[in-house]
């Protein structure tokens, strides 16, 4: 008998020890160097919170493909430096008409393609004409729409004639989506990506890591890494504790922002708070009622306060947005101040749209904390002024394939993360829904105007407009974190493009 | 070996368990009509603060009131439970019923759609099902309701099997009634001892699996609080702030620990064979 009472105390506690394991693994964490640690390395290991979908960086929008990818695996004919310059890539120098119609790049004699094949103005010919092809799945088909013809008249010369001028042209040919890729391997650069890059493809663990090796056949400055492996660390808490046990040297897009003053107090780390061209956004479905409504969209951004958010999801780290440019940028305009935070107002617009008792809808959250971060705190923000939105966490690739492909969704919150990317607004069938005739003019007068001034006054108009349509929730940029070995050299602080461009990383 | 009166037979266990479990069931129902603050007002310039005459158990990462969240999350996670259990009884008993009445093709098919079930521990089940579905508090009520189904029918099928091959029921049947008015008159009222016992044990599984698939972002969604989420929200915090963690893992262990020992006990307690021995 009393060993049947024993036992059953035993189940009873055994019951309640169930949830304690949830609580007690981040304790478990390693917290001591390791072997690893240490100079005289010529290897690296780099957190990275999104595994990419596949590594053909023409091929789709994830950026995680670009961070492994660019620089390191493949090049582009003009490449964007760390400060976010124009410097040469493939092409060693190039030259534009004074019509702005047509460029002549001159490219690298030595390139060749990690097969082996060379890459000559036949496979830049063969790039471009795929990327803006009928067939072409590339992410950014319109950093192309304006080519009338590639020509090839030696083989290392190429040059690209448009139908129109298109200011941003040189820098678009610098984004990860305009790699060049061979024709003999294009077809497999998903699983197996072959580039001209100083580094190569080595092997792809699905769900941990990309493994690449320096490229012994470079025609540039080789690398000071022999080995890089991407590692894949989407919780937070793991992440730090990937970087206390020493299992990675840097993450990069670090998101646990709680934990920085943590590690800005030991010294075996360096922490850096950098600028991307994230512009993270509270996403309006512009089509679906009630957010076709004007009214109702500006008592959103009435309802939203900015600051509380940067506090609470960045703990600080965070500049806040009007409108969809980053204040980096040449051109940019304050509209911060357009709707200050007001719930009172924000009340009394949703009234004056019909609706003074609020609505329901849903506010669609993909996996990344400052997505799912902010959105608990917008939900709280909205039920403050009497709409109430039901957060729906999903995943990336239910988020990629509703939200963004499908355009069925109400609310959602991403950071759009491509460089100058306001363009995306003209676009028809962008998944915000938002057209504006108006807008889509002064894109097209972008498009045809070279001079900066003019330039950065159109940019200004497009920026104002889409504020006073409050398109979007426009809410903060997003930093570029990074946590780091103190050893280590060469990272990126900013992330102009899309990039984790490895090429200047050194052991110190 | 005499008898005891039956209020000192009750074994300290329940008397530790009910005591818990009414605990919870007090603060779960205060919660409706009373928290320190509104469990969802956020004040992130409070955030992370230490428990405090003003925040008796601190503050979390966005200044909500610990104490409130705790209150509004154990009602979310009692009606979570409730419902996922009431389910399963709505279920598994009729089916378990029918499974012991029906005998051969009908027990089997019973008994084949339960290993079905089993096939997968019920937090994966209820983590495919969300990730089919979407995350939220029906799709999860739906997930470990299917599970606690096959978990009663199992068990109303084996007792109820037992009460077929009785004198009584056989009586019963000689004297022309059908099998389901024996089912409803004698077989059920002699399964439901076993069926109450089993409820509350899976009671208790079912606030663990609730709180598990909230710390996984699957279950009950913010700004609404749950046990699950704030230990999920803590864990980032286990440097800076470990209290975080330790007062949503506390209520979790203490009304599991509760429901376990009031089962168990009420089982003993119950039980003839087991009061007769007068050794409890």
């Amino acid at each position: 008998m009393m060993q049947t009472r024993a036992r059953r105390w035993a189940v009873a506690a055994g019951m309640a020890l169930m949830a304690v394991p949830v609580m007690a693994v981040p304790l478990m964490v390693a917290t001591g160097p390791t072997a690893a640690w240490g100079q005289g390395r010529s290897d690296l290991v780099i957190g990275m919170p999104l595994e990419p979908p596949h590594l053909d960086p023409t091929a789709g929008a994830a950026a995680a493909i670009k961070e492994v990818t660019y620089a390191n695996l493949f090049e582009t004919l003009v490449r964007i430096d760390a400060t976010g310059a124009m410097v040469p890539g493939l092409a060693q120098s190039w030259t534009v008409s004074a019509d702005g119609l047509s460029y002549r790049f001159a490219l690298r004699p030595g390139a060749r393609f990690h097969d082996g094949t060379p890459c000559d103005s036949a496979a830049v010919k063969f790039a471009l004409d795929r990327a803006r092809g009928a067939e072409s799945v590339n992410a950014q088909k319109g950093y192309f729409a304006a080519i009338a013809a590639v020509d090839t008249p030696d083989p290392h010369s190429v040059v690209v004639t448009l139908s129109r001028p298109d200011g941003l042209f040189l820098f678009h040919l610098g984004a990860g989506d305009a790699a060049i890729v061979s024709p003999a391997s294009a077809a497999g650069n998903k699983q197996k990506p072959v580039g001209t890059g100083p580094f190569k493809f080595d092997r792809w663990v699905a769900g941990d890591r990309v493994v690449l090796t320096r490229n012994p056949d470079y025609d540039g400055a080789k690398p000071a890494l022999e080995r890089v492996s991407f590692r894949f660390i989407s919780d937070a808490a793991a992440q730090i504790a990937a970087l206390k046990a020493g299992d990675v040297d840097a993450f990069l897009q670090f998101n646990a922002f709680e934990a920085l003053p943590e590690f800005r107090n030991d010294p075996k780390f360096t922490v850096s708070v950098g600028t991307t061209e994230g512009e993270t956004l509270l996403s309006i479905n512009n089509a679906r009622k009630p957010f076709d409504d004007v009214r109702v969209r500006r008592a959103l951004a009435h309802a939203i306060d900015r600051k509380t958010l940067i506090d609470g999801v960045l703990y600080g780290n965070g500049v806040a947005i009007g409108s969809h440019f980053p204040p980096h940028r040449d051109g940019y305009v304050d509209l911060t101040g357009l709707y200050p935070y007001d719930p009172a107002k924000a009340k009394a617009l949703l009234a004056e749209a019909g609706y003074p008792n609020g609505f329901d809808t849903t506010l669609r959250l993909p996996p990344p904390p400052y997505a799912r971060r902010s959105g608990e705190l917008i939900a709280a923000m909205l039920a403050e002024v009497g709409v109430r939105a039901a957060i729906e966490p999903v995943e990336w690739a239910a988020w990629l394939e509703k939200t963004f492909k499908g355009k069925d969704y109400d609310l959602t919150v991403i950071a759009h993360t491509e460089p100058l990317d306001i363009d995306v607004y003209a676009r028809d069938s962008y998944y915000f829904n938002y057209r504006n005739p108006a807008f889509v003019r002064l894109e097209e007068e972008l498009n045809r105007t070279q001079d900066a001034g003019r330039r950065k006054a159109l940019y200004g108009q497009q920026q104002r407009m889409l504020a006073e349509d409050a398109v979007n929730g426009f809410l903060f940029m997003l930093p570029s974190v990074t946590v780091q070995n103190a050893k280590l050299s060469g990272l990126w602080v900013n992330r102009p493009v899309q990039a984790n461009d490895l090429t200047g990383v050194a052991w110190k | 070996m005499t008898r005891r009166d039956p209020v000192s037979a009750v074994p300290v266990a329940v008397w530790a368990g009910a005591a818990l479990v009414g605990l919870l069931l007090a603060v779960a129902l205060l919660s409706l009509v009373w928290t320190p603050y509104p469990a969802e007002q956020v004040r992130v310039v409070a955030r992370l603060r230490p428990p405090s005459a003003a925040h008796w158990l601190g503050t979390d990462h966005f200044g909500r009131d610990v104490a409130s969240m705790l209150m509004v999350g154990a009602r979310n996670s009692l009606a979570v439970a409730a419902a996922a259990v009431g389910l399963g009884l709505g279920l598994g008993v009729p089916l378990g019923l029918a499974a012991a009445a029906l005998g051969r093709w009908g027990d089997e098919l019973v008994a084949r759609l339960g290993d079905l079930v089993f096939a997968f521990p019920a937090v994966l089940s209820a983590i495919l099902l969300t990730a089919a579905l979407g995350a939220g508090a029906v799709n999860v009520v739906v997930a470990l309701g299917l599970f606690n189904a096959a978990v009663l029918a199992r068990v109303t099928r084996g007792a109820a099997l037992a009460v077929w091959r009785r004198e009584f029921v056989r009586a019963a049947l000689a004297l022309g009634r059908g099998p389901l008015s024996v089912t409803l008159v004698h077989v059920l009222p002699n399964t439901l001892g076993v069926v109450v016992v089993q409820t509350t044990v899976l009671f208790a599984v079912a606030i663990v699996n609730e709180a598990a698939l909230s710390y996984l972002g699957l279950g009950i969604q913010p700004p609404s609080p749950s046990w699950g989420k704030m230990l999920g929200d803590a864990q980032t915090h286990l440097f800076n702030a470990p209290l975080q963690a330790v007062f949503p893992g506390l209520a979790i262990a203490l009304s599991v620990l509760g429901l376990t020992l009031l089962g168990d006990g009420l089982r003993d307690w119950l039980d003839p064979r087991h009061r007769s021995s007068g050794l409890l």
